[in-house]
C-alpha cells in the first residue's frame, strides 16, 4: 500500500512497465495508475476469505505430461517463417545488438 | 436462383442435393456483405476471391460425384485471433499487422476438411481483451440491431457477421465471457466449450487455461453441427481432451423433460430488472416444458471477477512476451535489443493490452504474487467446488448472460473496472473450465435482444444444448 491508500503507486507503475518492457511516459504512467488503482481497489474483496489449505487450481484438468513417438513429423517451413520476421540474415532472425549501448 | 437457406445444415443440405450451388450460397453472402459491410465493420479482411474459387471447386466435385465433406459450401467467418497460413492474422493489433502465419489452427484444418468456406477474418478486441470491440486498433464493430450501440467483445465482429446476415456460422474465442456476452448483445446464439474440448492450437493465446474456441450460430442446431465439426482431441495441443464427441445435434432436439434446472439464490446482483424478467420467464418456460426448477447456492460467485482479473491478466503478460519484434509483427529499431523491445511493445499494443500485461507481471513480481497471484488460484478452486457441488443436486445452472443489453459507444471504454463488470456471470464457468451457452431469449431495454445463459457441469455439452434448444423452441413460440 501506498501513503495515499492506492493499493499501486506510480512508481510501482514505472517498475512494472519496466520488468514488462514497455516504454510508457510519465503521462501514460499517470493515467494507468489511476485506472489500476481502481481495479485493484476491488481486488480487496478477497482479503476477507479464508483460504486455509485450499490447494491452488492453475488449469481445469490435472495436467500429465503427453509423450509421442519419436517419429518424424513436418515442421514449419523456415523459408514461410523467415519470410514474416521483421529482419533476417542467412536462414536466421536478424536483432540489434544484445549487449546493450548504456544510454 | 433458388432462395439461400439461412441456416448451415440447411445450406450443406442444399448443395449437396443440388438444389442449388456452392458458388450461389456464396455470392448471396458477399453480396450482403458488400451492401453493409461499411457500416457494420464486422470484418478485418473479407476472403472474397479464396470464397469463390473454393466454392466453385466444391460444385465441381458434385458434378463429378466425387464425395463432400459435411459442411460443403457453409461460409463462416473467423475471429482474427486464429491462424490461416498465408491469410493475414492480425488479433487486431498494430503488432500483428499484416503478419501472415506459416500454419493453420486446427479449428481451421477441420472446417475446411468439412467443406466449410472461411468468408473472412473478424474483428476483435485487441488479442481478446475486452468486453465491446471498442479496443481493436482497427476501429470498432457496430451492433447490426442498433449501429449506435456496441456489438459486445471480444468477439464482436463474429457476433456481428451473423446477426448481420454476412455468415450464417463463425467462431469465436472465450476467456471470459467473449463468445457469450457478444452472443447475447447481437441476439444470437453463442457457445463456449468444456475447456479442452476443441483444439486451441493455432489460437493466438490470451489466457491459456482460460481460453476456448467456440460457434456463433442462429439456431440452438446449428451451434450444436460446428461445436461437433470443430472438436476433439489434437495431438498438437496437450491441454486437450481425449475422449469421443456425442452428437451435440440430437441433444439440442431432445427436450428437457425431466431435467433438474439449477436457479442460482445467491447470483450477483447488477442486472438490469428486464433482463432478469427475461431469465424468470426462462425458468417458467423450461419447468412448462417438462423441467424441475432446483435452488442452488454459488457463495463463492461474486469473487470471480477479482480472480478473473488477476489469472487472466497474469497469463497474458507471460504469452504476450512474444511479441518483442523479433520473429514476427512489428518492430521500431533501437540501438539495442532491450530498447527495441521496449519500444515495439508501446508502439504496438493498445491501451486495454498495456493495462492488462502491467496488471498481470504486478500481480507475478516479486512481493506480491502470494498476495494476488496465489490467492486468485485459491479463489478459482473454491469457484470450481462451489459449481461441482450444485451439480450434485442439477443437471444445468441458467442465469441471465450479460447484466445490461448492447450499451452506446463509449459508454464505459474508459472506465476499465464498469466494462469489466459486464462479464460477472459469463466469467465463473472459464475458471471451473465447464461449457456455456447464451441463447437469445426475448428483448429488454430500448427493444434489444437479451441472452440466456445455460451452464453444465465439465463435458456436459449435451445437457446444454437440451436446454439451450428448449429455450429457442420456447422463444419462438412466444413471439
Amino acid at each position: 500500500m501506498t501513503q495515499s491508500g492506492s493499493p499501486i503507486s506510480a512508481a510501482d507503475v514505472a517498475k512494472v512497465a519496466r520488468l514488462a518492457r514497455l516504454d510508457i511516459n510519465d503521462a501514460q504512467i499517470e493515467h494507468f495508475t489511476e485506472q489500476l488503482g481502481k481495479v485493484m481497489a476491488h481486488f480487496a474483496d478477497i482479503d476477507a476469505l479464508n483460504l486455509d489449505g485450499v490447494v491452488p487450481m492453475t488449469q481445469p484438468y490435472p495436467l500429465v505430461n503427453v509423450m509421442r513417438e519419436d517419429i518424424e513429423m513436418p515442421t514449419l517451413d523456415t523459408d514461410e517463417v523467415l519470410a514474416a520476421a521483421p529482419a533476417a540474415e542467412e536462414r536466421r532472425f536478424r536483432v540489434p545488438p544484445i549487449i546493450g549501448i548504456e544510454g | 436462383m433458388s432462395a439461400v437457406p439461412t441456416t448451415a445444415s440447411a445450406i450443406a443440405a442444399a448443395i449437396a442435393s443440388k438444389q442449388i450451388s456452392a458458388r450461389e450460397v456464396i455470392d448471396s453472402y458477399l453480396a450482403q456483405i458488400a451492401a453493409r459491410e461499411s457500416d457494420i465493420h464486422a470484418f478485418n479482411l473479407v476472403m472474397a476471391d479464396s470464397a469463390r474459387a473454393q466454392a466453385d471447386a466444391i460444385d465441381a466435385d458434385i458434378a463429378a460425384g466425387r464425395p463432400v465433406g459435411p459442411l460443403a459450401g457453409v461460409p463462416i467467418a473467423l475471429k482474427d485471433n486464429m491462424c490461416t497460413r498465408g491469410v493475414e492474422t492480425t488479433c487486431s493489433s498494430k503488432i500483428l499487422e499484416g503478419w501472415k502465419p506459416p500454419y493453420d489452427a486446427t479449428v481451421v484444418t477441420k472446417l475446411r476438411e468439412a467443406g466449410a468456406i472461411v468468408v473472412g477474418k473478424t474483428n476483435l478486441d485487441e488479442f481478446a481483451m475486452g468486453s465491446s470491440t471498442e479496443n481493436s486498433a482497427f476501429g470498432a464493430t457496430r451492433n447490426p440491431l442498433d449501429t449506435s450501440r456496441v456489438p459486445g467483445g471480444s468477439s464482436g465482429g463474429s457476433a456481428a457477421a451473423v446477426a448481420a446476415g454476412f455468415a450464417p456460422v463463425s467462431l469465436g474465442s472465450d476467456t471470459g465471457g467473449s463468445i457469450r456476452q457478444p452472443a447475447a448483445m447481437c441476439g444470437v446464439v453463442g457457445v463456449k466449450p468444456t475447456y479442452g474440448r476443441v483444439s486451441r492450437y493455432g489460437l493466438v493465446a490470451y489466457a491459456s487455461s482460460l481460453d476456448q474456441i467456440g460457434p456463433f450460430a442462429t439456431t440452438v442446431a446449428d451451434a450444436a453441427l460446428i461445436t461437433e465439426a470443430i472438436a476433439g482431441h489434437d495431438v498438437h495441443d496437450s491441454t486437450s481432451i481425449p475422449q469421443d464427441v456425442p452428437s451435440f445435434v440430437a441433444a439440442a432436439a431432445q427436450g428437457v423433460k425431466g431435467m433438474r434446472i439449477g436457479r442460482v439464490t445467491d447470483l450477483p446482483e447488477g442486472a438490469e430488472p428486464e433482463v432478469q424478467a427475461r431469465l424468470d420467464a426462462a425458468f417458467a418456460a423450461l419447468e412448462a416444458a417438462g423441467a424441475t426448477i432446483v435452488d442452488v447456492q454459488l457463495p463463492s460467485l461474486s469473487y470471480a471477477l477479482t480472480a478473473y482479473y488477476l489469472i487472466a491478466p497474469a497469463e497474458a503478460s507471460s504469452n504476450l512476451a512474444r511479441f518483442d519484434g523479433v520473429r514476427f509483427g512489428l518492430r521500431v529499431n533501437a540501438a539495442d535489443t532491450n530498447a527495441m523491445y521496449g519500444a515495439t511493445r508501446a508502439a504496438g499494443f493498445g491501451d486495454e493490452v498495456q493495462r492488462r500485461i502491467m496488471l498481470g507481471t504486478y500481480a507475478l513480481s516479486a512481493g506480491y504474487y502470494d498476495a494476488y497471484y496465489g490467492k486468485a488460484l485459491k479463489v478459482r478452486r473454491i469457484i470450481a467446488e462451489d459449481f461441482n457441488r450444485a451439480y450434485e443436486s442439477v443437471d444445468a445452472i441458467l442465469t441471465p448472460t450479460s447484466p445490461v443489453v448492447a450499451f452506446k459507444f463509449g459508454d464505459k471504454v474508459d472506465d476499465p473496472m464498469s466494462m469489466y463488470l459486464c462479464d460477472i456471470y459469463t466469467i465463473p464457468t472459464n475458471l471451473a473450465g465447464h461449457p456455456g451457452m447464451s441463447v437469445p431469449f426475448g428483448t429488454g431495454a430500448h427493444g434489444l435482444p437479451v441472452g440466456i445463459q445455460v451452464l453444465a457441469p465439465a463435458l456436459g455439452e449435451e445437457a446444454m444444448f437440451r436446454v439451450g434448444g428448449a429455450l429457442e423452441a420456447a422463444a419462438g413460440g412466444a413471439q
